[in-house]
């Protein structure tokens, strides 16, 4: 398969996948350490006479992004935790209205201001559920610096396809890692992009949100003949607010079913060194690159070590993650939290002496640290 | 003939949840029979609401419609306006939507001079969720959350306006539809943002406890308290103290409007314009 190659850095990378995937509206507000992203696509989207506007808060920036998406449009913001948090509520919104957007945060230190040029992976367990509320959220993870495009791009199609938000979490050392990428043709992005389903029947006939159990509503752009109402409130077919019981309850069973009866489709891991492995090193991001170099050296020394590296975070791929821990008696989760993955995959294992090596003082966890915690199982 | 307002309204989702005897009714119809007169086909206007009273107006006008969180209506359609700049975009907010929780992003649309049409009807109170003060509710008067008496100092929506940049600002009151209707099509005309103050009654959250019990004697307070900006004028800062001017009290039709400029970003970055300067603009400071 053909491919190019690009020196950038992950958060460049993000914006550029971003135009890439036919994004044509960005919605931003500085925040280290994802600023650049904003930088980036500033440029690049009046050139395609596309548009990204500097708003005047994170909770503008959202909004306007929902808005464009309402619109039509492929949207996109960029942010780091305490931005998510301001978007929180219009995250919630967007999972409400079904709004599909892509929402890149690029993680630092917290809770609160926490360490802002500093690396963390805290945001985890927020990006699952970022807002109050029972919905299904869907949060991708990029490890390298080719996969801060490629994962980027696929936000997108997942984005349209679900109609619903979908966060790209990279960590400020991936987001500020510099480097060469292998990424896909540009020919080849464009030919995968699947835009969301559109209704072109008579506009009497439309019920944006009456669609199967497991599906997302169909959302017309706005201006376009197809008249209907977005609304946070629970709502029926139309989009209008409704107390109704049953249709209360089928709306959020479907924002829930709708992706869980089709984690399949969103599965996406990387088994390093797998195959013969009698350790398995969970790890995820920028975290996952000290890894496979642990597991160099663990190999030298004779311990059969692997990596198990989550994709995609949200659904987990628990499933996959439960083989491995039903056979495999070591296990190693390496993050920058105090053990937000950790407990998801105990949960999806079902054992609790899954050991973990956690990391909060903004500085990465160095291969040898990894090798002597394997050492010391 | 009489107005046709099946043609406008969600006749389906009537009755309304407002109280027998609210002004929302009025400033809703006043709109749609501003839409029709300007000759706006329904699909091409976007009606966007917040929270409150008011955040209902967007579910009862047959429009492309959005019903946005708390605050937020005038950030959601500054997304709408750069995707779509030839579309109608309006925000329907009240009192505490568009000057308290979303006071930032009134002031920054109001700065940004883009083309939206903000309707601000304020009825002095928080009604909705049971009379607790908001920013424009008098001082003194009695509230759910001050019942000894609101000490809160108020906004005026129309000088915050004026002071944030809007490039078109009115005030009027649900008393007169004709003259509300006429001065809604002048903020719909205008090229910018424009800010449209409606005063509206809330005899039954704001009047009950302050001695405007009926939908009338709340009325005939709106009334005691505006009078029209020739008049204001000619007052002296003592007679003014106690009133709004009402009609149009600001138009600039100089200042460029937002979605324009972005324009020329585009062009710029697309090789079709020099780079734009301080020479591009008359205030450089």
């Amino acid at each position: 398969m053909a491919t190019r190659e690009i020196i950038s850095t992950g958060n460049e990378l993000a914006a550029i996948a971003g135009v890439d995937a036919g994004c044509t509206f960005f919605g931003g507000y500085p925040l280290t350490p994802s600023s650049e992203v904003m930088h980036v696509i500033s440029d690049l989207l009046p050139k395609v006479g596309g548009t990204c506007i500097q708003m005047e808060d994170e909770i503008a920036a959202i909004c306007a992004v929902i808005g464009a998406g309402m619109a039509g449009k492929r949207t996109m913001t960029g942010t780091s935790g305490p931005g998510m948090s301001l978007k929180a509520e219009n995250l919630g919104l967007a999972q409400m209205a079904e709004v599909p957007l892509v929402c890149v945060n690029v993680m630092r230190g917290g809770p609160s201001t926490g360490l802002p040029t500093r690396v963390s992976q805290g945001d985890i367990l927020q990006s699952k559920n970022p807002s109050h509320g029972d919905y299904k959220s869907i949060t991708l993870c990029a490890g390298t610096l080719a996969e801060c495009y490629t994962e980027t791009v696929r936000a997108f199609n997942i984005a349209d396809r679900f109609m619903q938000p979908v966060i790209v979490l990279l960590d400020e050392t991936i987001g500020h890692m510099h480097g060469k990428a292998e990424l896909p043709t540009l020919e080849e992005v464009k030919a995968g992009i699947v835009p969301r389903k559109k209704f072109d029947g008579p506009a009497e006939e439309y019920f944006p949100y009456e669609c199967e159990h497991d599906e997302p509503a169909v959302l017309n752009p706005m201006f376009e003949g197809y008249r209907y109402h977005f609304t946070g409130l629970h709502h029926d077919k139309n989009g209008f607010p409704t107390e109704e019981i049953e249709t209360c309850r089928k709306l959020i069973q479907r924002l829930e079913d709708k992706v869980a009866l089709h984690e399949e489709e969103l599965e996406s891991y990387e088994e390093f060194m797998m195959d013969d492995a009698e350790v398995m090193i969970i790890a995820y991001g920028s975290v996952s690159l000290a890894a496979k170099e642990s597991i160099r050296h663990l190999r030298a020394d004779g311990i059969k070590a692997g990596l198990f590296r989550p994709i995609t975070i949200w659904p987990s791929p628990a499933k996959k993650i439960k083989e491995h821990t039903d056979k495999i008696e070591k296990v190693l989760v390496v993050e920058l939290n105090i053990g937000q993955f950790h407990s998801e995959v105990q949960r999806a294992s079902s054992r609790l002496d899954i050991d973990g090596l956690f990391k909060v003082n903004g500085r990465p966890i160095s291969p040898y640290e990894i090798v002597n915690k394997v050492k010391e199982l | 003939m009489a107005f046709n307002y099946e043609k406008y309204l969600r006749i389906q989702k009537m009755p309304t949840l407002w109280c027998w005897g609210c002004g929302d009714g009025v400033i809703l119809k006043a709109f749609v029979r501003a839409i029709e007169k300007m000759g706006i086909k329904q699909d091409d206007v976007c009606v966007i609401s917040g929270i409150g009273c008011s955040g209902r107006f967007s579910s009862y006008v047959d429009f492309n419609t959005i019903h946005t969180t708390h605050g937020r209506t005038v950030a959601y359609a500054t997304g709408v306006k750069l995707a779509c700049p030839d579309k109608v975009v309006v925000c329907v907010a009240g009192d505490g939507d568009a000057l308290a929780i979303g006071g930032n992003h009134t002031i920054h649309g109001c700065r940004r001079n883009i083309d939206i049409t903000m309707i601000v009807i304020n009825n002095f109170i928080y009604g909705l969720t049971n009379s607790q003060t908001s920013p424009t509710t008098p001082q003194g008067m009695w509230t759910v959350t001050q019942k000894i008496g609101n000490i809160d100092p108020t906004f005026d929506t129309c000088e915050l306006a004026i002071a944030s940049g809007a490039s078109f600002v009115a005030r009027e009151t649900m008393l007169d539809p004709k003259k509300l209707e006429k001065i809604i099509i002048k903020a719909l005309e205008h090229k910018g943002f424009s800010m449209m103050e409606v005063l509206s009654n809330c005899h039954i959250n704001l009047g009950r406890k302050n001695k405007m019990v009926s939908a009338m004697e709340n009325l005939e307070w709106i009334d005691s308290i505006t009078t029209s900006k020739k008049k204001y004028d000619a007052m002296t800062e003592e007679e003014k103290l106690n009133l709004f001017p009402t009609g149009v009290l600001k138009q600039d039709l100089e200042v460029r409007e937002y979605c324009d400029m972005y324009k020329d970003i585009q062009d710029a970055h697309q090789g079709k314009r020099a780079k734009i300067t301080q020479d591009d603009f008359a205030k450089k400071i």
